[in-house]
């Protein structure tokens, strides 16, 4: 079963919001998201290498993991948890090397919903509505060069 | 019409912003012409005119249920071209589409009752 993801990017407001539904408990949703070699599983794009130099999911802590492109460019993607609560909640800034001094806060809510399910709500907040579609537009290398990809499949398809 | 002259078509439909917004707003889910209209500034004649663009070009459908009629993608048609510009909504789903298999695969090591919780 697939649970959908609800993703709200407001016209004129520096926000997005998101949540999705798993059908794990919420203990279980947030040990991947502390372990650092679960989340490096999950974390990157599935083409590409993701390299977790740094990760303490600590009130306090901080993290810092690299993306190696199809095109052996390094992506560094760094920032520090805030506020870490066990199995509820998380506040977590996030800065991208290729935009510096661009950081955005994400606040992450861990919902147990009971029967074993949970839900998993963030709402990011970016400095300038630049900075936010700069980010769903182009933030996500392994998107971008698996789209790219994709359509190269597309087009290749037409050709036939 | 030839597949390549379809592709034209649709790269052509998606040279506007407008309908660019519109696809990605449809990615979400269905909507009416007057749910797609309220972010724009425009007429609803001038959208209704964007997403006849985006029909001809075969980006979205139109069911005919009653007064209703919804504006939807055409998945079939345009997964490469909304993955393009819907990036973001792609990289999250991947992740947590990831993030399921992680936790299944945890939930499968510690079996049923498990027996420690290491």
């Amino acid at each position: 079963m697939s649970n959908a993801l609800n993703l709200l990017v407001p016209e004129g407001l520096p926000f997005i919001d998101l949540d999705r539904e798993f059908d794990h408990p919420v203990a279980e949703v947030f040990h991947a998201h502390k372990d650092p070699d679960l989340v490096a599983q999950w974390l990157g794009p599935r083409r590409l290498r993701l390299g977790v130099e740094q990760y303490d999911f600590r009130t306090g802590g901080s993290y810092r993991y690299t993306h190696t492109g199809p095109d052996g460019v390094d992506h560094v993607f760094s920032g520090v948890f805030h506020t870490v609560r066990e199995n509820d909640f998380a506040i977590q800034t996030f800065e991208y090397d290729g935009y510096p001094d661009v950081v955005s806060i994400e606040f992450l809510t861990f919902q147990d919903l009971g029967g074993g399910r949970t839900r998993l709500s963030a709402h990011a907040v970016y400095p300038t509505m630049e900075a936010r579609d700069g980010m769903v537009q182009s933030g996500m290398e392994g998107g971008l060069s698996e789209a790219y990809e994709q359509l190269e499949e597309l087009l290749a398809r037409a050709k036939v | 019409m030839t597949d390549d002259e379809r592709l034209d078509l649709a790269f052509l439909a998606l040279a506007d912003p407008v309908r660019r917004r519109i696809i990605a707003r449809l990615s979400r889910g269905q909507a009416t012409v007057n749910e797609l209209a309220e972010p724009f500034a425009i007429t609803k004649q001038a959208v209704s005119k964007h997403i006849q663009v985006l029909e001809q070009a075969g980006l979205v459908t139109r069911t005919r249920d009653a007064q209703r009629r919804p504006v939807h993608l055409n998945p079939a048609r345009l997964e490469a071209l909304t993955a393009w510009i819907d990036q973001y909504r792609l990289v999250r789903e991947e992740q947590f589409r990831g993030l399921d298999a992680v936790l299944s695969t945890q939930a499968a090591a510690r079996g049923p009752q498990a027996k420690d919780s290491s």
